[in-house]
């Protein structure tokens, strides 16, 4: 079973000072799937987010990446830039952080820093432009162009990213981290500030990058319309503790999620609890 | 640092007379509060020893009137321009013009330099100067990899200057090396300090980076002036050895180059000389830090400087990117400082000071962060024009100033303060300094 498990996050804690962020959570995540990490305001999601992908250290609990190969790597050892070079984990940003004053093409370029720095034999090789590293940028043009062409954007490639508007920046940050060719892809809020037609075709774009590229997928999402449509597997926190996870269908009729979300006085929420168990 | 979050939006200002006149009367009256001690009273020691003073109410009044006016002049001159490029688009007129000038303007200077030593055979003063100024565009260029690309306020970049030049002077006048094998040592020793200061600065951002750089500049200099044994000390080392054109000495010898070539002597061929080497190393530096862009590694730095915490999450290595750019700017640092040395025959510990630093800079922050063409024009400006204004006496420094400041409300992200893509699909645009970052540390 654990064999389709791309991510398993075990009795994870994180603590700030006196603060408990996230307590003792498990969940797991199935490759080639989307799960959804959904939970009102302050629930603890984005601390997860920051404890997977390396930008904090979690005080306790471990997280698992199983890669395809069987490799099998301990994420709460690594940490910064590590996770997305070695663990090929990559992220986006609640607020969007792409680079404004590069251009969508550069921006998309830089994501494969690593894969190039490579080819360019650390620099030196293609200082001295040798063919094997122009084969190697055009190829990582070519990468480029074609998920410029999937989100869209490709006749904005040459603009600045700090001038297209919000929706093509989210899904520029989308394919910048698609650019890395992670084994999981994870999402802070993808559909936030998008109107109806953008996250219906948000929707779309996360779904063919799961069919076509075989890419799990974690996001973090408010917009259910999102949730409900895309998820495989949904897993809901509230005061850093799991609630509840299952189908978005089971999820969404779970009188304890109703509860979190429609914030319902204590006694009532004792009832909801007790109701529910 | 973050000067553009600071600036008013024009459009939101209103623009009448009554406007102007109420700016003017604050301005008057600030002038007023300012000057009154300091101008209207007058006061000094009289023959008893006592405090004697005397107003200068007249002298006040016109001063306090030439701010009315002047406040008055700006305001209208201010209206008359319009916003300062406000549009985060380059404006098409702009985009020609910032085309044509990258098309034209870079290589008529480049054609320029080359003819200097020609046209201005004769004139001594012309080719010192030209030599200077090349110097310091080669600085700028060095420290532009720094500042420029990677985002890394380094105020301390004359250390590297000092290493390469006390290397080529140690190791020519102690050991005999020729310039040609002490230039790449100068290079790699100023880039193992570059590496050096990078790893304990690392952590540091912004304003705290600075000073830790600061304190490296003059940690150095002080270093050369107190270990007298082997760097002379305060007295400098003398006699350090010119440069031969590979092994051809440019001397007026039977084995000099003049002699070789069946030609009188002139102490200007080994001018000419120097001015086409620091040409060629200035272009070097150009021709990498360009090439360097255009690679994985110069598209990190810039990213460093757009945005750290997204860098990292793309995988990129952030301590060894910035370690990275810090050893190749105290590389060129080094170059140029290894030419200063063979160019001058003597160095001490007073051309190191913090205010070389200040100035190569202040030619990296006028010139438009990251332009290699602006830090040359700016180069070109600060140092040539503070030449031309040798007439001026103490005035100089007063012109200098106010150019300065008017330089920074007209552009204030430099003389050529746009962005060229490193790479593009159908159209290459500059892009606006207004998106462009200036990093953060």
């Amino acid at each position: 079973m654990s064999g389709d498990h791309i991510l398993t996050v075990d009795r994870l804690m994180m603590r700030f000072g006196g603060i408990v962020a996230v307590n003792e959570l498990s969940f797991t995540a199935e490759r080639r799937k989307i799960t959804a990490l959904i939970g009102p305001n302050g629930a603890g999601k984005t601390t997860v987010f920051n404890c997977i992908t390396g930008f904090y250290r979690p005080s306790g609990g471990a997280i698992r990446l199983s890669h395809d190969d069987g490799r099998s790597i301990q994420l709460e050892r690594l940490n910064d830039f590590r996770i997305s070079k070695q663990a090929k984990v990559a992220r986006t940003f609640q607020n969007i952080r792409l680079f404004p004053g590069m251009t969508a093409l550069e921006n998309l370029m830089v994501a494969q820093h690593n894969a190039l720095m490579r080819a360019s034999g650390l620099t030196l090789l293609g200082l001295l432009g040798l063919p094997s590293w122009r084969a190697a940028e055009a190829r990582a043009i070519d990468l480029a162009r074609a998920w410029l062409d999937r989100v869209g954007l490709l006749d904005r490639a040459d603009d600045a990213a700090g001038n297209l508007p919000y929706g093509d920046q989210r899904r520029l940050e989308i394919a910048r981290a698609m650019c890395t060719e992670p084994a999981l892809l994870c999402l802070d809020e993808p559909a936030a500030g998008l109107n109806a037609r953008e996250s219906g075709g948000l929707n779309e774009l996360l779904l063919s990058i799961r069919n076509e590229q075989g890419t799990s997928i974690l996001l973090i999402e408010h917009d259910m319309s999102v949730v409900m449509e895309i998820s495989d597997h949904v897993v809901v926190m509230d005061y850093g503790v799991k609630i509840a996870e299952g189908t978005p269908q089971a999820v969404r009729d779970d009188p304890k999620v109703i509860a979190a979300y429609l914030g319902a006085d204590e006694e009532e929420a004792i009832a909801v609890m007790e109701s529910g168990t | 640092m973050s000067a553009t979050s600071a600036r008013p939006s024009p459009a939101a200002q209103p623009s009448g007379s009554a406007f102007i006149l109420k700016k003017a009367l604050i301005s008057a009256l600030v002038a007023l509060v300012l000057f009154s001690l300091m101008i209207g009273i007058r006061t000094e020691a009289g023959p008893q020893g006592g405090l004697i003073y005397w107003t200068r109410f007249g002298d006040l009044a016109a001063l306090v009137g030439t701010v009315f006016g002047g406040s008055i002049i700006v305001e209208l001159l201010r209206q008359w321009w319009g916003p300062v490029d406000k549009d985060s688009i380059v404006p098409k007129p702009v985009q020609s013009a910032i085309s044509f000038a990258g098309r034209w303007l870079a290589p008529a200077l480049l054609v320029f330099a080359f003819l200097v030593p020609v046209i201005f055979y004769n004139q001594r003063y012309i080719l010192d100067l030209s030599i200077l100024v090349l110097t310091y565009v080669m600085l700028g260029w060095g420290l532009n990899v720094v500042v420029g690309l990677a985002g890394l306020l380094d105020l301390g970049y004359v250390a590297f200057y000092a290493v390469g030049a006390y290397s080529y002077a140690l190791l020519a006048t102690n050991f005999g090396l020729s310039f040609w094998v002490c230039l790449p040592l100068a290079g790699i020793l100023a880039a193992f300090w570059g590496v050096l200061l990078g790893f304990p600065v690392l952590r540091l951002r912004g304003d705290y980076l600075a000073i830790v750089t600061l304190a490296f500049g003059e940690i150095i200099r002080l270093v050369i002036i107190n270990w007298q044994s082997l760097t002379g000390g305060p007295n400098g080392v003398s006699g350090i050895p010119r440069p031969t054109m590979f092994g051809i000495p440019l001397t007026p010898g039977d084995d000099g180059l003049a002699a070789k070539l069946g030609i009188e002597f002139s102490p200007t061929h080994r001018l000419v000389f120097l001015f086409y080497l620091i040409l060629a190393m200035a272009l070097l530096t150009n021709w990498v830090t360009i090439r360097l862009r255009r690679l994985p590694i110069g598209r990190a730095w810039e990213a460093l400087r757009e945005d750290e915490v997204a860098c990292r999450a793309l995988g990129i290595n952030t301590t060894t990117t910035k370690l990275t750019a810090f050893a190749t700017g105290a590389m060129f640092g080094g170059f140029a400082g290894a030419f200063f040395a063979t160019r001058q025959g003597f160095i001490s510990p007073e051309s190191f000071t913090f205010q070389e630093s200040a100035l190569v800079l202040a030619i990296v922050v006028l010139g438009g962060m990251g332009s290699q063409l602006g830090v040359a024009l700016a180069a070109l400006t600060m140092i040539g024009g503070f030449e031309l204004f040798r007439g001026l006496d103490q005035y100089r420094m007063l012109v200098f100033g106010i150019a300065m400041v008017l330089l920074m409300i007209w552009r204030p992200r430099g003389l050529i303060g746009h962005r060229a893509p490193t790479v593009y699909l159908e159209r290459n645009q500059a892009i606006s300094s207004d998106l462009v970052k200036e990093g953060h540390g």
